[in-house]
């Protein structure tokens, strides 16, 4: 055979692995918008399940979810920023350093399950926070704390030396330069790092199985120290411990759900995607 | 010292001290895994937790042999691993090497909303497509098998497989491919006899990265896999995996129960695999950067 027809028959090969590899996004959205955008309503969006789950709507795990992505990204974004600073601007090329690169990674690579038992060996049991959404939001922020830091040391990075160098040399402190001359240029880096990161904690749900998720609680949290609903334990409830609940109303939640974290997702490759191409230095 | 001395100083040791943190919290984690956990052997041997076969937490008396747990998240991540590592492979050489410009942008945003997918939705969609189709090809009395769990796990592992394959890839110095090219190679050859020569411990350390991916995930095997706590002795029975039992059975564990104990030692189980996979992967990837 001849290579060049060799060649061909490979890349078609490789083609098709890539299709096979990319089809199941568009295969499950289409999947749960097909089934689910009949459930969506109004009333859906905003009151209480009733009947046992069975009926009524899906707001207080709305609600719940919204509040537990606000609250971990309020905890995990000073302290992942300025671990990132450290982390470009401050550490050295040394044994810590190394070791601390592989704390970030292994922290990311904790299985959510394990963040889920830490968040209720040390929130809920040694704190005596209880399962609450205070317990929650500090489990999800740690989970998200590894992306922020790689993120923002990233874009950090990406900032020319000269840009430092100069505001240096006009006799502004080390923290002043990151302040005023490094920092804005990164934002929007910082910015994208996070929102993937909070999109990804928005649908977890082994890290809150045990922190603050509640079963059935059809009303609003009165303080953090309440449990709330969330949509990704919601949708695992409804989908295999209600039987006879109707189709439409399963798929609408996933829906809610995956509207929720695809359009954070999109938002931040779009700021990137912009990004880059205005960035020329 | 005057005042804007103390403020950078003060900031210095903020920083730093955030930058700590993530070495903190791996211990922390660690600490109160082992807190919770390590009650356990004062009551059951180390022995018969490794080795038993028999997981029935609340049955008199009661047993709890892990077996058939780790043989079950063993079979469902080679399972997943068999799918997903020739696949995304292959899709990572596509993105790096042939694709156009434009498309790879699209192809490289469609692995990454793969990645955005929440897995209780994978697994619900696992559970009303891919659970019947199981059941009714190899006529099975239930499709909640270790291959569903296998398939909808090989996903779920492709994002990581593929993005850091691909970055392995892109990578290679340009002179080896020229190198292959000028002597008369083809473009596909200079990719299997030579780029993927030298991408070659990049590749291993996604392979790893998706591997540990896989162990870890929780609430799509959860549902799509069946949890019956047996040895598997092939692809079309019911499993249970380290993450599931932990997730099913914590709710209903009673504080301070060896039930309560044994769940945390599967934690501890799950974070020191976990982090070994990690361990591996990263010195791979930092053996290419030097």
């Amino acid at each position: 055979m001849n290579s060049k027809l060799t060649q061909k028959i490979a890349f078609s090969f490789l083609f098709l692995c890539a299709l096979i590899t990319i089809a199941p996004v568009l295969l499950i959205v289409v999947i749960i918008v097909v089934n689910g955008i009949s459930a969506i309503s109004w009333d859906f969006l905003t009151t209480s399940p009733t009947n046992g789950m069975r009926s009524g709507g899906i707001f207080p795990a709305i609600v719940g979810t919204f509040y537990l992505a606000a609250g971990a990204t309020v905890i995990s974004l000073p302290l992942g920023v300025m671990g990132g600073i450290y982390l470009s601007e401050y550490s050295k090329d040394n044994f810590f350093t190394r070791i601390l690169k592989l704390g970030i990674v292994n922290l990311a690579g904790v299985p959510s399950i394990v963040y889920g038992l830490f968040g209720l060996s040390l929130f809920v049991i040694y704190l005596k926070l209880g399962a609450s959404l205070v317990s929650g939001c500090l489990t999800l922020a740690i989970m998200a704390l590894p992306a922020i830091i790689t993120a923002t040391d990233a874009a950090l990075s990406s900032v020319p030396q000269s840009f430092r160098e100069v505001s240096l040399s006009l006799g502004a402190t080390k923290w002043q330069t990151i302040r005023h001359a490094v920092l804005p240029h990164a934002l929007p880096g910082i910015i994208t790092g996070t929102v993937l990161s909070n999109a990804r904690i928005t649908g977890e749900t082994a890290p809150i199985l045990f922190t603050v998720a509640a079963f059935y609680l059809p009303h609003l949290p009165g303080s953090v120290l309440d449990q709330v609903m969330a949509l990704p334990y919601h949708l695992y409830v409804i989908s295999t411990q209600i039987p006879g609940i109707s189709k439409s109303t399963t798929y609408g939640t996933a829906l809610v759900l995956i509207a929720f974290t695809l359009s954070l997702n999109l938002f931040g490759i779009i700021i990137r995607t912009h990004l880059r191409r205005q960035k020329k230095w | 010292m005057n005042f804007k001395q103390i403020k950078e100083f003060i900031i210095e040791k903020a920083i730093f001290l955030s930058g700590s943190l993530s070495i903190i919290f791996v211990i922390l984690i660690f600490v109160f895994l082992i807190k919770e956990g390590a009650l356990f052997f004062k009551y059951v041997p180390i022995k018969d937790f490794l080795t038993g076969t028999n997981w029935y937490p609340l049955s008199t008396p009661e047993q709890f042999g892990m077996l058939p747990l780790i043989m079950g998240s063993l079979l469902v991540t080679i399972g997943a691993m068999i799918i997903s590592i020739p696949l995304g492979v292959a899709c990572a050489f596509y993105i790096a090497e042939v694709v156009n410009p434009k498309l790879k942008d699209v192809l490289k945003t469609g692995v990454e909303l793969l990645a955005a997918i929440p897995s209780v939705v994978i697994g619900f969609v696992g559970m009303v497509t891919l659970v019947p189709l199981v059941k009714n090809i190899f006529n099975l009395p239930t499709g909640l098998t270790a291959l569903s769990g296998s398939i909808m796990l090989a996903f779920m592992a492709m994002p990581t497989i593929v993005s850091i394959a691909e970055d392995a890839i892109t990578a290679v110095p340009r002179r080896y491919k020229e190198a292959a090219l000028a002597l008369g190679a083809t473009h596909w050859q200079a990719m299997y006899k030579v780029i993927i020569v030298a991408a070659a411990p990049g590749i291993f350390a996604a392979v790893m990265l998706g591997v540990g991916r896989v162990i870890g995930e929780t609430m799509a095997v959860m549902m799509i896999t069946g949890n019956a706590a047996v040895i598997p002795h092939t692809f079309l029975q019911p499993v249970r995996t380290l993450t599931a039992t932990i997730a099913a059975e914590m709710g209903e564990a009673i504080r301070g129960s060896n039930h309560y104990y044994a769940l945390f030692v599967v934690g501890i189980i799950l974070f020191i695999i976990t982090f070994a996979i990690n361990f591996i992967a990263d010195v791979f990837l930092h053996r290419i950067k030097k």
